[in-house]
């Protein structure tokens, strides 16, 4: 029992993560090979602050998502600024991961590559379920506002966007760090319930395996990339498939998508429009 | 001190050079990031390696092999992982996923199958230095960074100068004009994957025999990432220049600043370069057109 908690309460980790992720990505159209960063920061922050401050937990938890959104920016503006082609983006933002992570290894108070351990253990699975379902709240009111809005205008044409006087390096900018915060989120949870942290947990890797989520469950969608990201965690652990075959799988599949169905599970569309559809009410969802 | 720390750049610089000749083209050509190229770096090495020490073979058969056995992985891996992106003219992010995704898959597969033991290349060269005043350079060094310089004049001279590289120059400057003029495309793209995985593994073998063989050397190529973007993706001279600078750099920081701030001077370097001189140093004009 126990086991499977576990398993549930990970997911639920990963997912407010990939949530944070389909914002930027499934919504504003921009990739990311960097966002495992953004997590580690929300990992080490919040852990930093319970571990050597004694700082009650909640407190952490947003200091840690906080301290996520102001990282974003520093990769964020000068990046964004230069409106880079979609693609050099994605480079330059893999550079800052990795240049992150080797930052991470070499300071005195995240105790280096061998990592923190003895992290208090906060992260219950009620706290999990009230931030994940926050999490969902708050990006469905979000997407749902004109802020939400321009990000779709700029994924959907981004000259376009601009034209109709959308701006496009203040929006990107905060769709960034929103998502950054929900992982900066994700991050401190993740720290309080294994309860050690290491540099080496959040590499490009990880930041392939959120990707890889969000784009499987699908551009466009909030519910797609949930889904993907509880199956992916959850499906190895059952199976109890070895970590390197889980990513065998996980390289096989971005590439099957890509070439047989890249809008993903649910690409451009909710769980929730399969239920609307039968009493026939359509409130002008853009597809 | 200056003059050894010069070479050891200049030699290690020739390498990521090789590594970002492959990565290059291929960007020239299809206009996105192959990030499956260090695999097939890694894969070259593993190809290598089988040669040298299950058929003991010699020097120059183990390098023509490990060329072949990487061309032909990169030929499959265009065929199987972009051709289809490719005709029905995918967004080049599309593209750079499913290069992800073949990086990720092949690795953890050569993890689960081979396993991530660290293996090494048999002695070819041996320990030869040659003595310069207070310097001393490896043999081994000297060979690899003229080897790669001579390949690289190659590829460029093959370019400019046969039929084949007129029309992959075509290619690169307008894809549907360069099919209108009846070349065939699959042909050309398979020729740019074969050349570029020819270099990935001339660049596998050297790295191998240079550090180890292991899954996860193709991590490696971030750095030719770097060099390319430098030089100026796309460009097979900015390639070569970037792979020197960077090499040279790298090589000063560690011995004059600090060695584990390399990686965060070369990456910051990255950015730096894409946010202020995206199209690098000898890079043509690459805005994404409207």
């Amino acid at each position: 029992m126990d086991y499977i908690l576990s398993i549930v309460v990970l997911a639920g980790i990963n997912m407010i993560a990939v949530l944070g992720l389909s914002i930027f990505t499934g919504f504003t159209g921009l990739f990311s090979f960097g966002h495992a960063a953004f997590v580690a920061v929300g990992a080490y922050t919040s852990a930093i602050l319970t571990y050597y401050y004694s700082i009650p937990f909640p407190l952490a938890l947003i200091a840690g998502a906080a301290a996520a959104g102001l990282v974003s920016l520093v990769i964020g503006i000068p990046t964004l600024r230069a409106k880079l082609r979609s693609d050099y983006f994605a480079i330059a933002i893999l550079g800052f991961g990795e240049a992150f992570r080797v930052i991470l290894e070499n300071l005195e108070i995240t105790n280096g590559a061998r990592g923190l351990p003895g992290i208090d253990n906060f992260t219950t699975l009620p706290i999990v379920v009230v931030c994940l379902a926050g999490s969902v709240l708050i990006a469905r009111n979000f997407l749902r506002s004109r802020w939400g809005a321009a990000c779709i205008a700029i994924r959907e044409d981004p000259i376009a966007a601009e034209m109709a006087g959308v701006r496009l390096f203040q929006t990107r900018l905060l769709s960034l760090a929103v998502s950054a915060v929900y992982c900066g989120l994700s991050g401190g949870l993740l720290a309080h319930f294994l309860s050690f942290i290491q540099p080496v947990m959040f590499t490009l890797l990880q930041s392939t395996q959120l990707l890889a989520a969000v784009i499987a469950g699908g551009m466009g969608s909030i519910s797609g990339p949930l889904i993907a990201s509880f199956v992916f965690i959850a499906l190895p652990e059952a199976l109890r498939v070895a970590q390197m075959w889980r990513l065998v799988a996980y390289g096989l599949l971005l590439v099957l998508i890509m070439v047989y169905r890249p809008q993903g599970l649910m690409g451009y569309s909710e769980l929730s429009s399969f239920f609307r559809k039968k009493t026939g009410v359509q409130g002008g969802q853009k597809q | 001190m200056f003059l050894q720390t010069l070479i050891t750049g200049l030699s290690i610089g020739g390498i990521y050079a090789l590594m970002a000749v492959g990565y290059s083209l291929v960007f020239s050509v299809l206009n996105f990031s192959n990030f499956a190229h260090g695999a097939v770096i890694m894969l070259g090495a593993y190809v290598g390696l089988a040669l040298a020490t299950k058929l003991s073979l010699g020097f120059g058969l183990v390098l023509a092999g490990s060329i072949a056995g990487a061309g032909i992985i990169a030929v499959l891996n265009e065929r199987l992982a972009y051709s289809s992106l490719r005709r029905r003219k995918a967004p080049s992010l599309y593209l750079m996923i499913s290069a992800m995704g073949c990086a990720v898959f092949l690795e953890n597969l050569v993890y689960a199958t081979i396993g991530s033991r660290f293996y090494a290349f048999p002695e070819f060269f041996g320990r030869q230095v040659i003595n310069l005043g207070e310097s001393s350079i490896s043999l081994l060094d000297v060979g690899a960074f003229l080897f790669a310089l001579t390949a690289i004049l190659g590829l460029h001279l093959f370019i400019n100068r046969t039929r084949t590289g007129i029309a992959i120059r075509a290619g690169v400057s307008d894809m549907t004009m360069c099919s209108l003029m009846g070349v065939d495309l699959d042909r050309l793209i398979a020729i740019v994957f074969l050349l570029a995985g020819g270099f990935a593994g001339v660049a596998g073998v050297f790295l191998g025999i240079k550090y180890l063989v292991y899954p996860t050397m193709g991590w490696v190529t971030n750095k030719a990432y770097i060099a390319a973007v430098i030089g100026g993706l796309g460009s097979l001279p900015g390639a070569l220049v970037g792979g020197l600078l960077l090499g040279i750099v790298e090589t000063f920081v560690s011995t004059y600043v600090s060695s584990v701030l390399r990686d965060v001077f070369s990456f910051s370097m990255l950015i730096a370069f894409l946010v202020w001189r995206p199209n690098g140093l000898l890079g043509q004009d690459t805005e994404e057109k409207v």
